[in-house]
């Protein structure tokens, strides 16, 4: 049974992921996007991280992916890339170079690791509230300070946003002097 | 388990790392191929996902719950830089009506 979910939502990953970099439709895109974050929260199931799995449908393949589509929406730009690629040569210089990070990365996979033994004193499953306990207790005793960082972090990313996207009256100024429609 | 899933059936740690780094490569050939921004970020999404499998895949071989809250730092860190990178992408648009990469090569406006 572990084989089967395996292989089968292995498989759907990497044809989503295929899918992202193939379509030449944003929107198809985007939800093939979807299709591989939820095979690879089935794959963190499969894991013992069930509150990593959560999160990831509710964070990656939902908040996320909504994100992109609306910004896709917004703008109008679902459609095909416009024009021939002005520089050929990256394509192939891409291609070669995907081939030697393929190698490089399932060599390192391949390998046997000397990761040794974990102190033990935070195994996956707490006796008590089960994986999200776990990983609770980790979050907010030794990570504590991380996770204060990481939310300043992100509420900057998002007044950065906010100041990024909003339409500066300079510019629009500038526009209407020009006779540009904004 | 029926006999004949018997022989593949051991799924160990190596069969989810080769998926993280076929997933990777994925990611990093989209990203070096695609000219629309909106779908190098989504490759970039890609190659995050990768490394988060990776960091799942190690938790579960030590049992180590630390593996899995080093996930919500990754998490964290794709989710400003999706925030960030979409404005930008919708302040370039303003500018120049268009999301191709080769559109914007000048360092100036």
């Amino acid at each position: 049974m572990d084989a089967v979910i395996f292989y089968a939502f292995s498989a759907l990953v990497l044809t989503g992921a295929i899918g992202v970099v193939v379509f030449r439709h944003p929107v198809y895109a985007a939800l093939s996007l979807v299709t591989t974050m939820i095979a690879i929260a089935v794959l963190f199931l499969a894991q013992d991280a069930d509150l990593v799995a959560i999160v990831q449908i509710v964070v990656y393949a939902s908040a996320i992916t909504v994100l992109f589509l609306f910004v896709i929406m917004l703008l109008g730009v679902d459609q095909r890339e416009t024009g021939p690629d002005p520089r050929r040569f990256q394509r192939g210089a891409a291609y070669l170079l995907g081939a030697i990070i393929a190698a490089e990365v399932l060599l390192l996979a391949g390998r046997e690791w000397a990761i040794g033994t974990a102190p033990g004193d935070a195994p996956l499953d707490d006796a008590q509230g089960g994986n999200v306990r776990a990983v609770a207790k980790v979050l907010f005793t030794d990570y504590i300070w991380a996770v204060q960082v990481v939310s300043v972090m992100l509420v900057i990313a998002v007044v950065g946003a906010v100041v990024l996207a909003r339409r500066s009256r300079q510019i629009a100024a500038t526009r209407e002097r020009e006779g540009v429609p904004a | 388990m029926t006999p004949l899933l018997a022989g593949i059936g051991d799924i160990g740690r190596e069969h989810y790392l080769v998926v993280a780094a076929l997933l990777f490569t994925i990611g990093a050939v989209g990203l070096l191929v695609r000219r629309n921004t909106l779908i190098m970020f989504m490759c970039v999404e890609l190659m995050l996902n990768a490394v988060n499998l990776t960091f799942v895949t190690f938790a579960k071989a030590l049992d180590d719950a630390r593996g899995q809250a080093i996930v919500f730092f990754t998490l964290v860190v794709a989710a400003a830089e999706v925030a960030v990178g979409l404005a930008i992408i919708v302040a370039i648009f303003r500018r120049r009506q268009g999301v191709t990469a080769d559109d914007v090569d000048l360092l100036k406006g």
